[in-house]
């Protein structure tokens, strides 16, 4: 195997995990405030957090393009306080995954949040446990197969992710050539072994992803 | 036994005394047949053993969950020993976290992740490792101290549940229908640790129940809630001979529940 191969599988993983953890750090108090609270805006930020199950790709990176341009506000102010570009830049890139995974992360998160019986944060309340320690002692222990799911399901779908890279990030090696890109690339080149052997890398992780996710989910509670 | 849990003076020391619960509160309740006004003023003194007694849908447990600051009346006034937990003419509503009530739910609503000990440590404001294995052999869950709440029996759940509210030293202990889920024989048993768990509180226990022996057993004062109303409130066998009808309607249901 060469070199770029294993670079370009690298920085997939490397995408997806970082997308992960930044929208668990995100999803999780979303999630709550969709679960439990109620507010005008309600309806309007699940339909924006569902968008990506529905708008084509191209849509949400012309879009993020349009946002990290030096000629717009966001990204004039990107360039002149911090000297970042995020155009064609992983990080770039990694915004626009994070946004793209949202309903992946938050969906489940909220239905495992939902699902717990509500006697049991009423219950810590009662004995006097404030709303944070109730989540993090409480809800979060009891619905781990909620998060492993959100989390696997993030990283699954950010490993199969196409639309949105090619948009925001193109075809850069290292940079922002991410597996799914590289087999396009690969075909449209007549490199069919190269585009068959991460075609086979990418099947299997996702398939062995999905399966534990429908084991575990199969597991009865009790 | 009653004894020995009366003389123990780590319990009685918390306490507040002698005190009452003034409540006057509204709130619209949705049932099955529609909207029905819970309308309830009343005052209770402070170390009854007290049964909310009434039909289901009478608002027995929308006004439990009102104490405890679960759900927040339309309009009212509720006061507890001297402090104002709820005014809404002033705006005052104590959050649940601030009322210090201990409150059992129907599901008895045990922690799935902790085990036994570890549900009754949670409550503790202090940790104290001897106030958890003193309440567990009081409530015979020493040995069931490693189990999670799914292994448990129902009887086992309602006493982990009771030993877990004591461990919060409330000064208020309320309980939502706590034996409806459990066969006869068992509601016997249990019957007993509800006193037991009265007499160790030495406040005001507020016991929600449709179920007139349970009621007789236990309660030393009773309160009719009928609609959304209270019909009558007083002494248990007083009420019974002037409610006749309610005699009737309840002796049908247990006999329906025992065949």
């Amino acid at each position: 195997m060469n070199e770029d191969f294993i670079n370009t599988l690298l920085l997939t993983g490397k995408l997806a995990t970082w997308t992960t953890v930044v929208l668990f750090l995100i999803g999780m108090p979303l999630a709550y405030l969709l679960a439990y609270k109620r507010f005008w805006f309600k309806s309007l930020l699940e339909a924006f957090i569902s968008m990506p199950m529905v708008l084509p790709p191209t849509v949400l990176g012309f879009y993020m393009l349009v946002a990290y341009s030096p000629q717009n506000a966001f990204g004039r102010f990107l360039e002149q306080h911090f000297d970042v570009r995020l155009a064609f830049s992983f990080e770039g890139v990694l915004i626009a995954s994070v946004v793209f995974s949202l309903p992946f992360m938050i969906q489940p998160l909220q239905n495992g949040l939902v699902a717990i019986p509500q006697s049991l944060r009423e219950a810590a309340y009662t004995l006097g446990k404030s709303e944070f320690t109730t989540f993090y002692r409480v809800l979060i222990p009891n619905m781990i197969p909620s998060i492993i799911t959100a989390l696997a399901m993030t990283f699954a779908h950010c490993i199969g992710e196409f639309g949105v890279v090619i948009m925001v990030g193109g075809n850069m090696p290292g940079e922002t050539r991410v597996a799914s890109i590289a087999i396009y690339d690969e075909v449209q080149a007549l490199n069919y072994d190269v585009a068959n052997q991460y075609s086979l890398v990418l099947f299997l992780i996702s398939l062995a992803i999905l399966t534990v996710i429908y084991s575990m989910n199969r597991k009865p509670a009790s | 036994m009653e004894r020995n849990i009366t003389d123990n003076g780590k319990f009685s020391s918390s306490l507040r005394g002698k005190g009452s619960l003034k409540i006057d509160i509204e709130r619209e309740m949705l049932t099955s047949d529609g909207k029905m006004p819970l309308k309830v003023q009343t005052e209770i003194s402070g170390n009854e053993l007290l049964c909310l007694f009434g039909h289901s849908g009478s608002g027995k447990t929308t006004l439990l969950r009102i104490l405890a600051g679960l759900n927040v009346p339309d309009k009212g006034y509720v006061e507890f020993n001297g402090k104002v937990w709820f005014d809404s003419a002033k705006k005052i509503n104590l959050p649940p976290q601030q009322r210090n009530v201990g409150y059992m739910f129907q599901d008895y609503a045990l922690f799935p992740n902790m085990t036994v000990e570890r549900n009754i440590a949670f409550a503790q404001k202090e940790k104290n490792a001897g106030e958890i294995l003193r309440l567990m052999e009081i409530f015979g869950l020493t040995e069931l101290a490693r189990q999670k709440p799914h292994k448990l029996s129902g009887g086992q759940k309602q006493r982990v549940a009771l030993a877990r509210a004591l461990a919060a030293k409330p000064n208020m202990l309320l309980l939502d229908e706590p034996l409806s889920a459990l066969d006869y024989e068992m509601r016997i048993d249990l019957q007993n640790e509800i006193l037991k768990a009265h007499q160790m509180l030495n406040s005001l226990t507020i016991l929600v129940s449709h179920d007139i022996q349970e009621v007789q057993k236990l309660a030393s004062s009773v309160i009719l809630l009928r609609n959304g109303a209270v019909q009558a409130q007083g002494d248990c066998a007083e009420l019974i001979s002037h409610y006749p009808e309610n005699r009737n309607t309840v002796i049908g249901y247990k006999a329906n529940r025992c065949v």
